[in-house]
Order: C-alpha cells, then sequence, then structure tokens
C-alpha cells in the first residue's frame, strides 16, 4: 500500500468494557481489514471456547494473561492499522482502573480522543471525567462516540436529547472541536460502513472523520523551541570542529540563517547549518529531529533550549501546574522530587497545593491539601534553577514535566504548565 | 493545507531518532541488540542518522544460539566492519557448557528460551544499563503493553502491571545499581512500515528475506529450512521449493512461505497482501497464548 504522503494520526479511547469500547475498537480493525488470518482464527476459537455466538470483536484487544482471565484492560495498550489515506495509532485505555493515571498517560500525545457514551444511559460520571481529561491534556479534536444505537431503536431523538446533555456540561471545558457519531460497534453501523438503520444521520462514519481530520495545525508552528538532547562531536578528519546540536524540534520553524538565542545563557548566534540525518536542510519545524551548528562557538549542551532572538519562553523557578499524581505513595509535603522539562532536569518541590478538583463535579477544594492516585490538583512548583516554559495551552511540548519521586526512581506525577 | 507537516514515515523516523539520542544521553553504557533481522538492522540504521556525522556510539550485541542461518553471521561481520563499531556475542553453547542451561529435550526442543540467561549474563558482565531491541508493539500482545523505555529490575525481570506511566516526550530512565533499561525505538513502527522504509531508504538486508530456492520441509504449516540440526520426522520429506522468510530467527524454528518476491518492491507488495500475521511462521510463538509473555517477564528481547 503506497501512503507516503500521509500523515499519522494518534487517538485515545476513552470508555469502560460496558460502553463497548472493545468492541469498537474490534470492529475499526475488523472493518478496515486490519486484522490476519491468525488473529481471526485464535478469536474465533476463544469466542467459542467461551461460549459465544459468532466472533467476539473485543477479543482483539486483549492483552495480558490476567486481562483475559479478569475481561478488562490493565495498562494503555497500542493498537496500529492504517487505511488509504492516514496511519493511525490508538492508545487504548482502560475505563475502570486508574483511569485517570491511565487516560492522562494516553492522552499526552493524542490528536484526538473518542469519548465513549451508551444511548442507553446517556451522559454519565465517566463520560464527565472522561472529557475533562481530554481538555486538560489539551486534546485538540474530540470525536464523541453515541454507542448502541440498536438498543435504543436507532432513535434521532435519544441522539439529539444525549447531544444537548453533552453540551450543557462541554461548554465549561476548553476542547475546540468536538463531533458526534451515532453507532453501533456490535453490528457496524457508523463504524467504518455507513448505517442503513439511521438514514436521519447526515455526518461521515466515525473512520471518515478520523480520516479527514484537520491535523496538521495540532502543533505550534510559530513559538520556535528546539532542546538539546546531545552534542554531536564525530572528532573524525573529516568532521574535526564539527559542534551539532542534536535535538527535536518542539514546535515552530527554523531556517539557516536565522538568529537565535541560546537559553538559559542567552547568548546569541546565527544558524550555521542544520541536518536530518545525513541530509542537509534548510528548514526544519516540529517535530522533525535534527541537528544544528550556529556560527559561533559558544557553551551549549543537554538541558539548553536554542530559540529564536524575537521569541522567547519565560525563564521561571516558581510556577503553577495542573498536576495529576499518578502514584500509590501519596504527595509528600515539601518532598524534593526530580523534575524533567523537554530534555532538562532539576530538582523541585512541591511548594503548595492552591485547589483539588474533583473530576465529576468539576467542583475546586482549598481545603483538601492531599495528593494521592488519580488526583488532580493546581500546585506551585519550585525548581532550583530556571526552566524555560510555555503555557501547556500554547505548547504541549514546552509546556509539560513529569515529576520522579527520587527514592524509588518512578514517575509519580505529571504536569501541565497554567 | 501548509506544507509543515512530516508524512508518517518521516515521522516514525523522527520519534525514533529521538529515542536513540535520549538513550545515548541518559545511559551510561548502552548496546543495540542484533539479531540479523530486518528490525535490529532498521534500529541501527536510524542510530546511523541519529548521530550522523559522528559513528554510531553504540556496541552491537548478538546472542548467539549456534543454530544461525549462515547468511546471518555473514551479514552480521560485513555490517559490524562497514560500521567500526564494536560487535559483543553472548553464546547459549557456552550457558549450556557451563552448566548455566540444559538444552530443551522432546520433538520441539529449540534453543529460543535458553536465550534468556545468555542474555541477562552479557548484558551483566559488559554492564550494560540500556539495550536498545528492535521489539515493534504491533508483533504480539504483550509488546502491544511495551513503553519506550522499559524497566527491568535486578533479575532481568519485566513487570507488565506496574510500568513507569510514560507522557509526551518525556522518558524517564533512571534506575539503580544492577537494574537496566530496554528501550525500543521503532515501538510505532507495523511491519508494512518496516518494509515500506527499508525500500524508501534501500536498506540492505540478508538474503535470506528475498526469495530463493532452498531444501526444506513442511512442518507446522510453513517450510522448515534443512540444516544439520534438523531431524526428519516419519512422514517428511525434503524438497526443493522457492522460498523466502518474513522473520529471521533461529534455523531450526524459521519457517519460510513460498513466495517470488526478490527484489524490495515485490516484498512490500506481497506483505501489504498477507493476511498472516509474520510470527504466525515462529514456532515459538506458537507454544502457548502467552507465549510471548511468560518469557518477556523473564527477561526475553
Amino acid at each position: 500500500m503506497e501512503i507516503n504522503n500521509n500523515q499519522l494520526l494518534r487517538f485515545t479511547t476513552a470508555g469502560s468494557v460496558d460502553d463497548g469500547k472493545s468492541t469498537l475498537i474490534g470492529r475499526l480493525l475488523y472493518d478496515s481489514k486490519s486484522i490476519f488470518e491468525d488473529q481471526l482464527e485464535s478469536v474465533t476459537n476463544t469466542s467459542a471456547k467461551k461460549g459465544h455466538d459468532g466472533v467476539d470483536l473485543a477479543l482483539f484487544t486483549d492483552g495480558l494473561k490476567d486481562e483475559r482471565e479478569q475481561g478488562i484492560t490493565i495498562d494503555v495498550a497500542y493498537r496500529y492499522f492504517t487505511t488509504p489515506k492516514r496511519k493511525f495509532i490508538i492508545a487504548d485505555t482502560p475505563g475502570h482502573i486508574q483511569y485517570t493515571r491511565n487516560m492522562v498517560t494516553g492522552a499526552s500525545t493524542a490528536n484526538a480522543a473518542l469519548i465513549l457514551i451508551d444511548a442507553r444511559h446517556g451522559v454519565i460520571e465517566q463520560t464527565k471525567r472522561h472529557s475533562f481529561i481530554a481538555s486538560l491534556l489539551n486534546i485538540p479534536h474530540l470525536i464523541v462516540c453515541i454507542n448502541k444505537m440498536d438498543l435504543v431503536d436507532f432513535s434521532e431523538e435519544r441522539y439529539n436529547e444525549i447531544i444537548t446533555q453533552f453540551e450543557e456540561f462541554s461548554s465549561k471545558l476548553l476542547v475546540k472541536d468536538v463531533r458526534f457519531v451515532p453507532m453501533s460497534a456490535l453490528l457496524g453501523d457508523n463504524v467504518v460502513n455507513r448505517s442503513e438503520n439511521m438514514d436521519w444521520y447526515g455526518g461521515g462514519t466515525l473512520l471518515s472523520i478520523l480520516e479527514t481530520l484537520h491535523i496538521s495545525s495540532d502543533i505550534n508552528k510559530i513559538d520556535a523551541r528546539f532542546p538539546v538532547q546531545t552534542v554531536l562531536r564525530p572528532q573524525s578528519d573529516e568532521h574535526r570542529d564539527y559542534r551539532g546540536y542534536a535535538g527535536r524540534v518542539a514546535s515552530g520553524i527554523y531556517r539557516t540563517g536565522d538568529e537565535v538565542s541560546v537559553l538559559p545563557s542567552g547568548f546569541t548566534s546565527k544558524i550555521k547549518s542544520m541536518n536530518a540525518g545525513e541530509k542537509e536542510v534548510e528548514e526544519a519545524f516540529a517535530p522533525m529531529s535534527i541537528s544544528m551548528t550556529l556560527e559561533d562557538d559558544i557553551d551549549v549542551s543537554r538541558g539548553d533550549m536554542i530559540v529564536k532572538k524575537n521569541n522567547q519562553p519565560e525563564g521561571e523557578q516558581e510556577f503553577d501546574v495542573m498536576l495529576c499524581w499518578l502514584n500509590n505513595d501519596a504527595a509528600k509535603p515539601r518532598a524534593k522530587y526530580t523534575v524533567m522539562h523537554t530534555s532538562n532536569e532539576q530538582r523541585a518541590m512541591i511548594k503548595d497545593v492552591v485547589y483539588k478538583i474533583d473530576i465529576n463535579t468539576y467542583n475546586r477544594n482549598t481545603e483538601d491539601k492531599d495528593l494521592g492516585m488519580n488526583d488532580i490538583a493546581r500546585v506551585t512548583v519550585r525548581t532550583t534553577h530556571r526552566l524555560m516554559l510555555d503555557s501547556y495551552r500554547d505548547n504541549r511540548n514546552t509546556g509539560s514535566i513529569i515529576l520522579i519521586d527520587e527514592n524509588t526512581n518512578e514517575t509519580v506525577a505529571a504536569g501541565m504548565i497554567v | 493545507m501548509s506544507k509543515y507537516y512530516l508524512n508518517y514515515l518521516d515521522e516514525l523516523e523522527s520519534e525514533a531518532i529521538f529515542i536513540l539520542r535520549e538513550v545515548w544521553a541518559q545511559f551510561e553504557n548502552p548496546v543495540i541488540l542484533f539479531s540479523g533481522g530486518k528490525d535490529s538492522i532498521l534500529v541501527t540504521h536510524l542510530a546511523k542518522k541519529a548521530f550522523y556525522p559522528s559513528k554510531i556510539p553504540f556496541a552491537l550485541m548478538h546472542v548467539d544460539t549456534g543454530h544461525n542461518f549462515p547468511e546471518t553471521i555473514k551479514f552480521r561481520d560485513d555490517l559490524i566492519e562497514s560500521l567500526g563499531a564494536k560487535l559483543i556475542v553472548g553464546s547459549v553453547q557456552e550457558s549450556i557448557d557451563q552448566g548455566r542451561v540444559a538444552e530443551e529435550k522432546g520433538k520441539n526442543a529449540t534453543r529460543n528460551a535458553l536465550q534468556i540467561t545468555t542474555l541477562l549474563d552479557a548484558l551483566e558482565t559488559n554492564k550494560v544499563d540500556c539495550a536498545i531491541g528492535g521489539g515493534r508493539r504491533d508483533e504480539e500482545k504483550a509488546r502491544a503493553k511495551e513503553r519506550f523505555f522499559s524497566h527491568r529490575n535486578d533479575f532481568g525481570e519485566w513487570d507488565p502491571k506496574n510500568q513507569r506511566p510514560e507522557l509526551w516526550n518525556l522518558l524517564n530512565g533512571k534506575q539503580f545499581e544492577g537494574e537496566h533499561f530496554r528501550a525500543f525505538p521503532i515501538s510505532n513502527w507495523t511491519e508494512m512500515d518496516v518494509w515500506n522504509y527499508i525500500k524508501r531508504e534501500n536498506i540492505s538486508i540478508p538474503s535470506l528475506y528475498f526469495a530463493h530456492e532452498r531444501e526444506v520441509v513442511f512442518r507446522n504449516n510453513s517450510w522448515i529450512p534443512v540444516s544439520e540440526y534438523l531431524k526428519l520426522e516419519d512422514g517428511e520429506k525434503i524438497e526443493k521449493k522457492k522460498i523466502r522468510f518474513r522473520t529471521l530467527g533461529d534455523i531450526t524454528i524459521t519457517g519460510g512461505i513460498e513466495s517470488d518476491a526478490d527484489t524490495l518492491d515485490k516484498i512490500a507488495d506481497e506483505v501489504s497482501a498477507m493476511r498472516k500475521t509474520e510470527r504466525g511462521d515462529r514456532s515459538d510463538d506458537k507454544r502457548s497464548e502467552t507465549a510471548m509473555e511468560d518469557r518477556k517477564k523473564q527477561g526475553y528481547f
């Protein structure tokens, strides 16, 4: 299949087994012909062993031993499929256990989120939770899949009722692009193929929406940010004085000759050359991995950021983030953590918990200062040295941090710069 | 539409290069696990790009079961020479001779699982703190759960239920003495992506991937190559067939498929029309539903 000019779209699915999430993913894979014969054979056998009629599509997403035994998803699982129009990566996250932790993880790099609603139940607490997280993680596109329409007689009235319910609470959220699709994943209506049971629906199927979402502008192309990962110094005869700064463009566009500043030192220079692998390029943009050389011999190392002289991030040592706590060990007041921000690493502490958010009601609680697994709160963080920050709303790559517990080395929290 | 976007292959390439550079920056002594198969060849090719014009800063580690295709070993040695890289070999035969592991018994005995001990020993002896692998999430359901940076405890074990969350592009490679990491830069590539990229970049791969005449025996629904290790069962007969291999593992367990695809273009076309997964021809994965998961937990690739 030649799809060489096609883009990659990452999406995350939120919902529980009861909403038919696994069936929906199975349906997408099956109807887009991404299931292989031996996978089909194995799932057909398992379906028969379990006494199901026909093929249980949900089994295509089964993973580890415990998950199969308990019929649940434990962790984020990644699935892939390709159509003549795009390549897709699905981050399949569980709806029940540790939903916040896993959904935040799956959502962090997603272009789109699928929110599943059971047409019989309409909007429930879980819908609000998932939508809130999608909004918090600044996922550009939200597709609300109103599933199990076959169980409400494919009723247009019911569909419109649920849209109204959804819009009532989602007006408080910050998602720019919301679509609704009535479907039956079980029967295949409006997933890949158009439904013959819902003539009243004039929109596209789920797959056609995924294939045509405009994602080129999802990455910030205005503010040029280049975090340095490592310095290339070949020291061969041919490249005796070569010093290349290697990294992935986080946002924006760079051209040779651009005037740049190296942060945090503030030294300025001009871009002399850029390479993508062996190939020299005149222009580099996010998310390209490149190496860059500068006209002047200045001190640049991992953790530094090369930016345009006239467009710089804020250097801050104390800042507010929306923090998701991801670990069983609760946050310790005034304890030291390692903070990772782009390629930069510093020590940090949580100075204050400003408020906690109840993700079912969206209410703020300023009394409760304890942060445990799956909690989301606005906190003030203080670091040993300045970090070069953008707000997460403007820039997902330079507006995000993680905290690492120095005693366990585990990633305990994810933060989005306010 | 703006011209400032990458096509999917360029985006996968950029992601893999990012991860390889992150490995280099965060670890003291990383190696590439090199099997001579297309995925580890791809990872090596991407490493060349990531550090150009410097040489590849990683040694290549090969866990040698002794049951190799001779073509693979020749390819490995030529590549090492052209890269000017260091080769580390962990030998399963030595592990057997030293009594670290015992050869499997029975009809379908292989050295596949024995590699775990040899691999972990080689990582420990060489003080490797990160082993870069060509594992892909689309290969197998246990691999679908892998992180880019995957933690291994001091017994080399993987705990899939207790993995570090991996968000945005922030990779946490922190570890204690004795632990190590596995890094998977091509996690998000599918078999089709790998072939499309190999074709685009014209990467050289072992001749075994191209259709060729070979003496084979039909066993477990695929064509097993005749070698000094193959013992004929009752009713089996040696035939000459035009075949190629979709994956390369031990010569004893890797089945070929009948094919006329003798160029990269033809292979890519053939793979896109395939209705079976590539590991469908690997008897190591057919042993049980959780064969890969069980091996991976113990420290397998």
